[in-house]
């Protein structure tokens, strides 16, 4: 039930004048997790509404399990969301705001109202509601809860009574849109194993929206990271780190931000970093070299820099460093090696050659190769 | 003593406003002669009330009047509701084309004043032979645009969120108006209760216009019918009427006094 694949194809959407989607095609697999990230402003919240049903696609198709779903309403997509307010009903208990759901699902109108729905609804059918509730309550852990009011309620407890009503219905998929903004930082971090954990044993398809790309890359079996209405990049956490597609793309991704120099493959495609022949080679004309933090390294004849500040990270430190020219570049250490610098605080920089990304003048990752630098 | 400066200030305005009310409460436990005397002293010399009160109930038809004003209210604010409420959520949660327009239109028609429909309106319920009967004293009232402007304001606040959640359950729009969004402002349901109540409870000027058969006549214009009878002779009666026809309005806004500040200062409306 709550396995099914989500197939948005040439969806535009656009607000007057701007167009805040545009041509998105993705296809969220059965039981995937995906996160939609990006800056905010990007479109991936649009998006996702579009996927709810919230907001209507100016074009662009969108089928749920195979069935194309374009034109029908939130109500009969199957599908919940998660909300970054969490969107409780607050006039109801916890166990009424679980139990809204199934009742708005199973029991008809009459069966609905406050007195008379006591004697219309169906026994069996209140049965099985309270039970699928006391289930999804038991599986989030607040049992205890359940006959408080949502402003009764912590801001961690809240979220996972939204939690507990989005998946008491068994959907097709989780939407769910910066659920975590509004906790606070320990908390955030529980509920992210948490989510990892309700993922993986309900095997559900989860869409998952953040501006934050620590929250994708530790949570998500896919990323789409999305920049000015298109979909920049959509592959594995570690696709993204390790072969951004786009300049773009390293920017986003990664903590400390990529390291960028300018650089240039002359005419022998032996590319150079601020005077500084490197072993790479690539298509000749100017560059751009990303780095990350982690794969520059201290070696005697590189780019001499020095250090500007350090910040300690229990078992690693940064460097930040700044270069003859005014650019600043951070390298990761561990904290136990002495940092390699010379009494005035001067290093030598070089980096892992192979590691690095290099991008052209349009911002699309170009190819090189390594070779020694002696035949350069 | 600075302190207490400002307390003194209010005090003697709320006493300017009581005033009148004791007035007409002290008048209609007074004798005849002695109505016209200044004193303020709340025990009268001669105590009439008894009879004052049993004759503004005797001598006219003062529960059947009582009787007329609740149908009367009643009617108005069921159908206000009933209208306003929908059209304010369409105008404060719901987008379409048009929308900026009507808010225009709301708030341009809440400039313009009763009388100055008075005469069309009462052209057409004569046209239509609906003269004397509770509609005609209901009709004119039954779109409030300052209920729209009222709900609007309060609606607005509502979390654009819980809308959206309540869609993907299932919701229709009418069970979200209803049910979450005009639960989450009770309120501005009570203020604009009161503000309806009153108003038509204590209005003379359409009854006045539309009824002349005192079977149908609210408390004001029956009031009226009974200062005809008595010819104005005896005030301590009189008063004695007005403080009846008084009391459940201030029984009705005591009941709903925290709701009512709370609808109004909510809502921004002062």
């Amino acid at each position: 039930m709550a396995r099914q694949s989500l197939d948005l194809s040439g969806i535009r959407k656009g607000f007057g004048q701007t167009q805040v989607l545009k041509d998105i095609n993705l296809s969220v697999r059965e039981g995937e997790f995906l996160s939609l990230v990006g800056m905010s402003g990007c479109g991936k919240s649009t998006l996702l509404r579009i996927i709810a049903g919230l907001e209507a696609p100016d074009e662009g198709e969108l089928r749920i399990g195979g069935r194309d779903v374009t034109n029908s309403d939130p109500s009969d997509r199957n599908l919940a969301m998660v909300f970054q307010s969490y969107a409780l009903y607050p006039h109801m208990t916890v166990r009424q705001n679980i139990a809204t759901p199934l009742r708005m699902r199973k029991l008809g109108f009459a069966a609905r109202l406050p007195l008379l729905g006591r004697v219309v609804a169906s026994r069996h059918t209140l049965a099985e509601i309270d039970a699928a509730v006391a289930q999804a309550a038991g599986t989030l852990q607040i049992t205890h809860l359940l006959d408080r009011k949502p402003a009764q309620l912590s801001g961690g407890q809240r979220q996972r009574v939204a939690l507990a009503r989005a998946l008491v219905r068994q959907p097709a998929a989780f939407l769910m849109d910066e659920p975590l903004s509004n906790l606070d930082a320990k908390l955030r971090a529980h509920m992210r194993d948490e989510l990892v954990g309700l993922h993986r044993r309900l095997g559900a398809t989860f869409v998952y929206v953040t501006h934050d790309q620590v929250e994708a890359m530790t949570m998500s079996d896919r990323i789409a990271l999305m920049i000015e209405g298109r979909i920049e990049q959509l592959g594995t956490p570690d696709e993204l780190y390790h072969n951004p597609a786009t300049l773009a793309v390293a920017r986003f991704i990664g903590s400390p931000t990529i390291n960028l120099l300018p650089a240039e493959a002359g005419a022998s495609g032996a590319v150079s970093v601020k005077g500084m022949t490197t072993g790479l080679v690539a298509a000749p004309g100017p560059a751009t070299l990303g780095i990350r933090a982690e794969d520059v390294r201290v070696s005697a004849g590189g780019l001499p820099a020095r250090i500007l500040r350090e910040e300690k990270h229990g078992p690693d430190r940064f460097l930040t460093c700044e270069l003859a020219e005014g650019e600043t570049i951070v390298l990761r250490q561990k904290a136990s090696d002495p940092t390699g610098a010379d009494a005035d605080g001067w290093l030598s920089l070089g980096f892992a050659e192979e590691r690095a990304h290099l991008f052209g003048s349009n911002g699309l990752r170009r190819d090189f190769r390594v070779v020694e630098k002696a035949a350069a | 003593m600075r302190r207490f400066i400002p307390h003194i200030v209010l005090a003697l305005g709320a006493g300017v406003m009581l005033l009148p009310f004791y007035w007409m409460v002290l008048t209609s436990i007074r004798a005849p002669a002695e109505i016209f005397d200044i004193s303020l002293w709340p025990i009268p010399k001669e105590f009439t009330g008894v009879e004052n009160y049993t004759q503004a109930a005797t001598t006219v038809p003062m529960a059947r009047f009582m009787l007329n004003g609740v149908i009367v209210c009643a009617g108005i604010l069921i159908v206000q509701v009933l209208t306003a409420v929908p059209a304010a959520y369409a105008l404060a949660k719901l987008r379409f084309p048009g929308r900026r327009l009507l808010m225009i239109a709301v708030i341009a028609a809440l400039c313009v004043p009763m009388q100055a429909l008075a005469l069309p309106l009462f052209v057409g319920l004569a046209k239509a032979g609906l003269l004397n009967t509770y509609f005609a004293q209901m009709a004119p009232f039954f779109l409030s645009v300052f209920a729209i402007f009222l709900f609007h304001q309060s609606f607005r606040s509502y979390p654009d969120e819980i809308i959206e959640a309540a869609r993907m359950d299932g919701f229709s729009e009418m069970e979200i108006c209803w049910g979450l969004v005009l639960r989450g402002s009770l309120p501005s349901l009570a203020a604009f209760a009161v503000f309806s109540v009153v108003a038509h409870w204590n209005d003379l000027y359409w009854p006045m216009i539309v009824v002349n058969d005192t079977a149908l006549a609210p408390p004001p214009l029956g009031m009226l019918f009974f200062s005809d009878v008595e010819t104005g002779a005896n005030y301590g009666a009189l008063m004695a009427g007005a403080a009846m026809i008084t009391a459940p309005m201030v029984v009705c806004f005591l009941l709903a006094r925290r709701s009512f500040i709370a609808g109004i200062t909510m809502t921004g409306v002062k």
